[in-house]
């Protein structure tokens, strides 16, 4: 496990921490008894079949869902039950603003940040996060796109902005929703390299849902399966899914044989 | 020969195919009118468009003998005023109610319901009661429109609102966005062209309700001439107003499309 993260901080406590967590909608088991712990500095993929609670994992980070039973501790205190901006998040679509440019998208959180009022800068203050902002768009290769709109964009610098986006106002968790899912390959391989370098240079932990296997052993340093351990063929929702694997990814990357023979739909 | 859907004429036949009708429809009123006028020569239900002409001179380029206005413009501009103030207020109350509707849960639960059953009140039916509030003048005319047209441009605006992208009102928040920040900067703008499209629609009843109020109760008002002179049976008064109200409308609404394509380019061009 690489740790950037003790390198940092040290935190007597994980990160993050999930203690006998269970999320259910109804009769309806998603989760059960998850037990992770996740340190800073961490970049965790998660694959799994569809259903089987990334996403609504994922939600959680993000404050959307709560849990049924159990606890998720940010920094040993309960997680935030909002969305708020120590969490960034790129989805696979809509997470730019099609009525903004490259560059009011990117500084819009400066701005929200700056002016409770109108959620906008003017003069110095403005001039001020345009520079901060256009530094970190040619960081990520979209300076020439500055002045463009989302709909201008090809769907790799749209993701682009997405992360750049998220990234501007320092987010210690940036969650990850198949942020490439929707991308050709040769865009995909750019993007890795990018999300890479920008997990080193802005020291982020990330949670990245994907449906690609290889992808989830590129990226990552850990790598989570979710499924579901017991299964009750008259009542499918009866059990709830868990990380059935945690496995630690090192440098040279080699796939566990046990998991080369299981079977991921949609992979 | 290609199927008769996959058949796209290009853009000069479309605008020949377009202009057709219009001419069948000439032809047959000159024909029509013609017919009448060797029967009876000064035929009123049928005016020729030398009669129309001359009526439309006098409303027009002369003042009138009672009041001395020229009738014709200024019927023009008290209906226009009553009917651009009501749709105005309208188009305010209407985004107002819709966006925090459609935005806020909280706001949703006590007034869209509401606003559904307003919307479904005929807003005819409540003329009699706004003349007995608000008298015969003015504002009984604006408040019938306000009345008929907020209630849909509401509706329309809560649907648009709740139609925005969950993800975009998840991310601006973990932008550190407030509730009244992702009004102001997210929501707000993406409404405005939905917004124009919504007054764009609800022009033609705003138009209905105004004609119906002049007819009913007014001493000016393109609505209220036509249903001045139907007692004289005028055709010569009625037909050219008719046109008149229908160019107006087809600027109003064109002019309107036009605005909207200017200033939200990223609207019409970023929809998929």
């Amino acid at each position: 496990m690489s740790n950037i993260a003790t390198l940092t901080r040290h935190p007597t406590y994980p990160m993050l921490q999930a203690k006998n967590l269970w999320k259910k909608y109804d009769d309806n088991v998603v989760l059960e008894r998850l037990n992770i712990s996740v340190n800073t500095g961490e970049f965790i993929t998660m694959v799994g079949t569809s259903g089987c609670g990334k996403s609504t994992f994922l939600k959680m980070l993000l404050g959307m869902e709560e849990p049924t039973s159990g606890k998720l501790l940010l920094d040993n205190k309960p997680i935030p039950n909002e969305p708020d901006q120590s969490r960034g998040i790129v989805f696979q679509q809509y997470s730019v603003f099609s009525h903004l440019t490259v560059l009011e998208n990117v500084i819009l959180a400066r701005e929200f940040e700056g002016s409770a009022l109108f959620g906008k800068l003017f003069g110095n203050a403005k001039r001020k996060v345009v520079d901060e902002a256009t530094l970190l768009l040619e960081s990520v290769g979209l300076a020439t796109a500055i002045n463009r709109y989302p709909h201008e964009l090809s769907g790799g610098m749209k993701q682009r902005l997405a992360i750049t986006q998220a990234l501007i106002r320092k987010p210690r968790i940036l969650l990850l929703d198949e942020p490439f899912g929707a991308l050709d390959p040769g865009i995909r391989a750019d993007m890795h390299q990018l999300i890479l370098k920008l997990w080193r240079e802005h020291n982020l932990t990330v949670f990245m849902v994907t449906h690609d296997l290889s992808e989830g052993f590129y990226l990552g340093t850990r790598l989570w399966v979710f499924d579901k351990l017991r299964r009750d063929p008259h009542s499918p929702d009866a059990y709830g899914a868990s990380i059935t694997y945690d496995l630690p990814i090192t440098r040279n990357k080699i796939m566990p044989a046990e998991l080369q023979t299981t079977q991921l739909q949609e992979v | 020969m290609k199927r008769l859907i996959n058949l796209t004429p290009s853009k000069s036949t479309r605008w020949l195919l377009g202009l057709i009708p219009f001419a069948i429809i000439l032809i047959l009123y000159l024909f029509a009118a013609d017919a009448r006028h060797i029967e009876n020569p000064s035929d009123k239900l049928l005016p020729s468009f030398m009669q129309m002409g001359t009526t439309l001179n006098t409303y027009v380029l002369e003042p009138s003998k009672r009041t001395g206005e020229y009738l014709f413009w200024s019927d023009t501009l008290s209906s226009l005023k009553r009917l651009l103030l009501g749709i105005s207020i309208a188009a305010v109350i209407g985004f107002v109610f819709g966006l925090l509707t459609g935005a806020i849960p909280t706001v949703n639960a006590p007034f869209a319901p509401l606003i559904t059953i307003i919307s479904l009140v005929p807003p005819m039916a409540l003329l009699p009661i706004l003349f007995i509030v608000f008298g015969l003048d003015e504002l009984s005319k604006v408040a019938l429109i306000v009345i008929g047209v907020a209630p849909f441009i509401a509706r329309d605006i809560q649907r648009c609102t709740q139609e925005i992208p969950q993800e975009q009102i998840i991310k601006a928040q973990t932008l550190g966005a407030s509730t009244w920040q992702i009004l102001v900067r997210i929501l707000i703008p993406q409404l405005f062209p939905r917004l124009i499209n919504a007054v764009r629609l609800s022009l033609g009843s705003g138009w209905l309700f105004l004609i119906a109020s002049e007819a009913i109760a007014a001493t000016d008002g393109l609505g209220y001439r036509i249903f001045l002179v139907r007692r004289y049976m005028s055709m010569d008064v009625i037909l050219p107003y008719v046109a008149w109200i229908t160019l107006l409308a087809f600027i109003l609404d064109w002019l309107l499309n036009k605005v909207s394509h200017k200033l939200f380019v990223w609207h019409y061009q970023g929809a998929k």
